[in-house]
């Protein structure tokens, strides 16, 4: 008897799992960059709890999206950047069609300690202090301490888009400057360091740490959404070709109220 | 057939008899513990799976250092291959994510041995001080508490001293960095030159014949020594004091706190060294009239070295292996410290590199950023694996030397 109830729990065991293979056209896989990674969560969460569909989402970083869309091994790709036009060649070759969706704006707030008496600094000004041309903050206003420079993790996607947005190609940041391995890491460095600069997105900020004009512009969620704050971003969902079904109803999550509640809560900017 | 395995059963049974009657007069005991043939082979057979089992895990202990050996290596082979080894041992430009990247992991390599060197060289004289003082000191009633109290240190999750490196101990370097460095150098060089100054006074005035005059040499010397000594402390304790740190995540930093955390292992084991020394060479040297300071500088400590330097090298590769407290608190900054010596700039070791790196460095995207993390994985093991190679040549030399051969 007992045996025999064993049996029974194991075949229905497998019948759920084969029911749930089979059902693999509901399941929506997501892969991509860290930086849109808890957008793509709570989206997800949220999407299961109304919809009943799985959604898995890896976060493996952009270059990783990209290529599991090229591979057709994920329908949405997360991506903190544009898809590189190596990347669109390599998907067309294998027939797919990567189109982009915006889903939110993300600022980087250039951070410094509150009791440093600079308020303003230009990009150029940013990008000295990090070639580690500019080594102390009375050439750029500001006491005379020397600066200590933070940066991000080379896996990171704020730091590829600081790299990217300010630096520039020919302008590697200066071997001296820190490195940790988060906003908030970076965050909480600058806060207890009166001497640090550092970047961290938008949502980050607290009252902690003071953010910078930078050119003369206050980052803000209005600021960036108008494009006057230099130092920000779209971040992407792409899909091979237009999205329907399921992928389409989630791609569009972006747009209902409740979608702007989570990005607006997660501290990055609604388009 | 039946009879004739019934007959061998009854004579090995008369024989066991037998034998269990001997052992009964040899040992004046009971001979319960001979036991039938039968059981005999079932014994035999148990002795037979025990023995394959544990050689079995044992084996399969070193079967795994060999494959972590040739999985590590089978992919940090192909970033060699790619780039070479100049730019890998020579370059300190470290660019993984440009495009191409570039992979000088020489500041990173400079970093790991100057956070391992800081490390040693504070938690050496600690660690085998506190082991002479558990050792030979302390009453045995006290050593009983005060050892697995320290060795509770082991405990700690290597998380949590780097929690506390970054949150805690780097803030206090930069607002308190001075004083605590003078501090430091107080406590840590006072002894050692009150130490030095009493041996080499008593070294220049041991050739004197006369008695009170050698009496006054000495004390003179003493006095004037102290005095110098004073002076240098005082002065090289000012110059600390001057010094602000600007980043508390820097070299020091790690380097006090991976000494904590290689404290209970050199401890633990250069006391039991101490401890395995023996009763019967203490008690030869008290006989022969040493003091008990002589006793452990002059016969302790040169008996029991081999094991104090694995308890160093058991130390040494816990600081080079740490991961977590270096890539928290270290700032990872992969440049050289200027000067070299520079304890208070930020660097960035192999270990954390490797932690913080893997995240994108997939084998499909930037194969060599991928590969290039090997190569460090396995610079690592050759390092740990040579050092272990020395250290055990070292204590096999040590314990013919010490044994008269």
């Amino acid at each position: 008897m007992n045996l025999f109830r064993k049996i029974a729990f194991s075949a229905a065991v497998l019948g759920f799992m084969a029911a749930g293979t089979a059902d693999a056209a509901s399941k929506i896989v997501m892969d991509g960059s860290t930086t849109v990674g808890p957008i793509a969560k709570s989206f997800a969460s949220y999407f299961t709890k109304t919809t009943g569909v799985q959604v898995t989402v890896s976060e493996s970083g952009s270059g990783n999206g990209a290529k599991s869309l090229i591979n057709k091994t994920c329908d949405i790709a997360n991506l903190s950047r544009e898809m590189k036009d190596k990347e669109i060649a390599a998907a067309k070759s294998k027939g797919v069609n990567p189109v982009e969706h915006i889903v939110a704006l993300d600022g980087l707030a250039v951070v410094v300690h509150p009791s440093n008496r600079v308020q303003k600094l230009s990009k150029a000004q940013i990008r000295d202090i990090y070639t580690g041309k500019v080594t102390n903050w009375n050439q750029v206003g500001g006491p005379s301490a020397p600066i200590v420079k933070i940066q991000r993790e080379s896996n990171s996607g704020t730091q590829d888009s600081f790299v990217s947005l300010v630096m520039g190609k020919d302008n590697p940041v200066s071997k001296r400057a820190e490195t940790q391995a988060s906003n908030g890491a970076v965050k909480n460095r600058v806060a207890s360091t009166p001497g640090a600069i550092g970047f961290i997105g938008l949502g980050f900020v607290d009252d902690s740490v003071k953010p910078l004009k930078v050119d003369g512009v206050e980052p803000d969620e209005r600021t960036v959404r108008n494009g006057t704050y230099p130092i920000s971003r779209p971040l992407f969902m792409y899909t091979n070709g237009q999205p329907t079904g399921v992928v389409k109803q989630f791609i569009d999550l972006k747009n209902t109220a409740e979608g702007k509640r989570m990005i607006s809560e997660l501290g990055f900017v609604n388009r | 057939m039946k009879t004739e395995q019934a007959c061998s059963g009854n004579d090995t049974e008369i024989n066991s008899i037998v034998m269990s009657e001997d052992v009964r007069k040899e040992s004046g005991r009971s001979g319960a513990f001979v036991v039938s043939a039968g059981k005999r082979k079932i014994q035999k057979f148990a002795r037979t799976v025990g023995e394959s089992t544990l050689l079995l895990i044992a084996s399969f202990v070193a079967i795994v250092v060999f494959f972590i050996f040739y999985f590590v290596a089978v992919d940090a082979i192909p970033y060699f291959q790619l780039r070479g080894f100049a730019e890998f041992f020579t370059s300190t430009d470290w660019y993984p994510a440009d495009d191409p990247g570039k992979f000088g992991a020489l500041a990173i390599i400079y970093g790991s041995l100057m956070v391992t060197l800081g490390s040693t060289l504070l938690a050496v004289p600690m660690g085998v001080s506190a082991a002479i003082c558990l050792s030979d000191i302390l009453p045995f009633s006290v050593r009983q508490y005060a050892k697995p109290v320290i060795e509770m240190l082991a405990a700690i999750p290597s998380v949590a001293f780097g929690f506390f490196a970054l949150v805690i101990f780097a803030p206090l370097l930069q607002t308190q960095g001075g004083p605590i460095l003078m501090w430091a150098w107080w406590v840590l060089a006072a002894p050692f030159l009150l130490l030095a100054i009493i041996v080499i006074s008593d070294l220049l005035t041991a050739n004197m014949e006369d008695q009170n005059k050698r009496q006054m040499m000495s004390t003179t010397l003493l006095v004037v020594f102290g005095a110098a000594a004073l002076g240098f402390l005082y002065w090289v304790g000012s110059v600390l004091r001057q010094i602000e740190i600007m980043s508390g995540t820097n070299a020091l930093n790690v380097s006090i706190i991976l000494s904590f955390m290689a404290l209970p292992t050199i401890v633990s084991v250069s006391e039991d060294a101490l401890q395995a020394v023996g009763r019967e060479l203490r008690e030869g040297s008290y006989a022969l009239g040493s003091t008990r300071a002589e006793t452990i500088v002059r016969t302790v400590l040169p008996a029991a070295s081999s094991g104090i330097l694995a308890a160093v090298i058991l130390g040494i590769m816990r600081a080079l292996g740490e991961t977590m407290v270096v890539w928290m608190a270290s700032g990872n900054s992969s440049h050289i410290p200027e000067p070299w010596f520079n304890y208070l700039e930020a660097v960035r070791t192999l270990t954390a590199t490797i932690a913080g790196d893997m995240g994108e460095a997939d084998q499909v995207t930037g194969s060599e950023r991928y590969h290039v993390l090997f190569a460090m994985g396995l610079f690592l093991l050759v390092i740990s694996f040579f050092s272990n190679l020395v250290s055990e040549r070292i204590v096999v030399r040590q314990r013919k030397i010490l044994s008269g051969q």
